[in-house]
């Protein structure tokens, strides 16, 4: 016998609150941070959740009829408190697959994200973790090359990347721009860097900025001996445009172009992303806006989810921020993330902000950057933390040496290759930081005027949003 | 600041990682030697004419020495292959099977250009 159609408001939690749910392996899973208004029960507040970002309205219609909602609706299935936040609790929803577009990570923020976020019942939302299972991973392409092919098309082996972002970051002309790029590059730099701000403005349209940049590229390759490569920004109003300036880059021999993700949209993103493995070219990813998502402890997503959700859309390198330099980052959670960019397994792991194990096949792995407010004496610190496949970027550590750029890129390759050196041959890099350092700038005026320069700066401050353990 | 005090950088050629560094003593490169037999990577040598250094294909001594974890084995091939063709520039890779990707390469002897 069907089910009778009866009118009305029922309560969310008796449709979608199931605590006796065991989750699929196909299943979506996320978790997200609830902070209801008071006196909502929180079985209710979750219910309210799973519902309104997956099948659920406030009222009953009689149109649910005609489908199977007990196989299509999301589930909340369990909850847990957050351990110093009495006010909060964690709600673990279960979406099933066919809920989603294949390849769309789009369409999976549109759904989890989407209208409930402006909820009434709830003060606060956080999507703090997402687990994306295997059936829905190999439907996207995920990054265009990945670090292997990367390390072996740059003939980097063994260290980190190095580069720096091109100062200042608005208001040069192509011609002096370039200039810049190859002081840097000639120093001693794998990559320099478009920053994000640099589309295609009046003082510098994008067609000379990358015929410029290309001749610096190649003038700085023949001299070293060694491959180099410019982040060419691709960003721009449209998609046919972004095309247009990725195609230019291919045509110049370039090897890499640039993305940022948010500003530009996932779709964008996964758009440039296949063109990107269609043509051979590396990606670099920015991540502008992510501050404005991710940084409440309470409300928005987690940054993690948006790393996530980039490894799935599609790119070669992403900004994961420093953890010592003068951007926000905690180092457990930062770490906590990189994993999920260049790893095949992440276990659950919540002193690391983990909350599922998530598989990612044979998804190839993304470098993390760490870039702002870093110089020479944090080296040490950033190899520990982010290992070899990382790519370490100083702008103002580079540009502000006081015998320009060139020199600044010198004094940080000897660093970098200082303390590979070192922790290859057992050393422990950040105790012994300081005689790493000292001993590397015998050999490198440059190296030891920068340490000079740079001795007392540092960005103490506390992190806002915090592991909750 | 004066100019005098501003020291004009002179672009150097180098060979990737370890090239900003000044030559190894003999006990720096058996520690990094040491390094990719601990990693469980393949130690391999590779030379090539200096003229041909930007090449992604270096010319291969003998074969990989797949499962090799003497030290002392690794720098004797290393020597040969340098007695071999002292003009060549000579490198140690340490290739990772699991990664499909070299997990170091640095130049051990360098050639006369």
């Amino acid at each position: 016998m069907s089910k009778k159609y009866d009118a009305g408001v029922k309560e969310y939690r008796d449709t979608y609150w199931t605590p006796d749910y065991v989750p699929l392996d196909t299943d979506i899973l996320a978790c997200f941070k609830c902070t209801g208004q008071e006196g909502v029960p929180r079985e209710e507040v979750a219910a309210a959740v799973a519902a309104e970002s997956s099948t659920g309205t406030w009222s009953t219609v009689w149109s649910e009829l005609l489908t199977d909602l007990e196989f299509y609706k999301g589930r909340a299935y369990r909850i847990e408190d957050v351990p110093t936040d009495p006010e909060s609790f964690y709600a673990f929803v279960a979406y099933p697959l066919d809920l989603f577009e294949e390849g769309s990570v789009t369409n999976v923020l549109t759904s989890l994200v989407g209208n409930v976020f402006g909820f009434k019942a709830l003060r606060h939302l956080r999507l703090e973790d997402i687990r994306f299972p295997l059936a829905f991973i190999k439907t996207c392409m995920g990054p265009p090359n990945g670090i292997a092919v990367e390390r072996d098309r740059m003939n980097k082996y063994g260290r980190p990347l190095l580069g720096c972002t091109i100062k200042p970051k608005l208001g040069l002309s192509g011609k002096n721009y370039g200039r810049v790029v190859y002081e840097c590059l000639r120093g001693g730099l794998d990559f320099t860097k478009d920053d994000e701000n640099i589309n295609s403005q009046p003082f510098q349209r994008w067609q000379d900025r990358f015929d410029f940049v290309a001749e610096a590229v190649r003038t700085a390759e023949q001299e070293t001996g060694e491959r180099k490569g410019h982040y060419l920004n691709c960003t721009a109003a449209t998609p046919e445009d972004m095309y247009a300036r990725a195609e230019h880059a291919k045509a110049l021999g370039m090897p890499i172009v640039m993305h940022d993700y948010l500003t530009g949209g996932f779709t964008a993103n996964t758009g440039l992303a296949k063109w990107c493995r269609r043509n051979g070219m590396l990606l670099h990813i920015h991540r502008a806006m992510h501050a404005v998502i991710d940084r409440h402890p309470k409300h928005g997503i987690h940054f993690r989810v948006l790393a996530k959700c980039l490894r799935l859309s599609g790119g070669d390198h992403l900004h994961t921020g420093t953890v010592v330099g003068k951007l926000e980052g905690d180092r457990q959670t930062t770490l906590g993330f990189i994993d999920q960019l260049r790893e095949s397994y992440v276990p659950e792991d919540r002193t690391r902000g983990n909350f599922f194990d998530q598989d990612w096949a044979s998804m190839p792995g993304v470098f993390a950057v760490a870039s702002g407010g870093i110089h020479v004496w944090h080296m040490p610190a950033l190899v520990t933390i982010f290992g070899d496949d990382s790519v370490l970027q100083f702008g103002g550590g580079t540009h502000g040496h006081p015998w320009g750029s060139a020199a600044g890129a010198a004094a940080n390759r000897v660093a970098l290759e200082a303390c590979v050196k070192a922790r290859n041959a057992g050393r422990e890099l950040e105790k012994e930081s300081r005689d790493i350092l000292t001993e590397a700038a015998k050999s490198s005026p440059e190296l030891a005027i920068a340490l000079d320069t740079w001795k007392e700066i540092k960005f103490e401050f506390d992190t806002v949003d915090k592991l909750d353990l | 600041m004066p100019f005098s005090s501003v020291v004009d950088y002179q672009t150097v050629a180098t060979l990737e990682t370890f090239g900003f560094l000044p030559a190894m003593t003999q006990e720096e490169i058996y520690e990094q030697i040491a390094y990719v037999i601990a990693q469980g990577w393949t130690p391999c040598i590779e030379h090539v004419h200096p003229s041909a250094s930007m090449r992604n294909y270096w010319s291969l001594w003998k074969l990989p020495f797949f499962g090799e974890a003497e030290l002392g084995a690794i720098v004797a091939e290393l020597e040969a292959c340098h007695r071999a063709y002292p003009d060549h520039h000579v490198r140690l890779t340490g290739y990772d099977a699991y990664t499909q990707t070299q997990g170091t390469a640095f130049v051990v002897f360098e050639g006369r250009s």
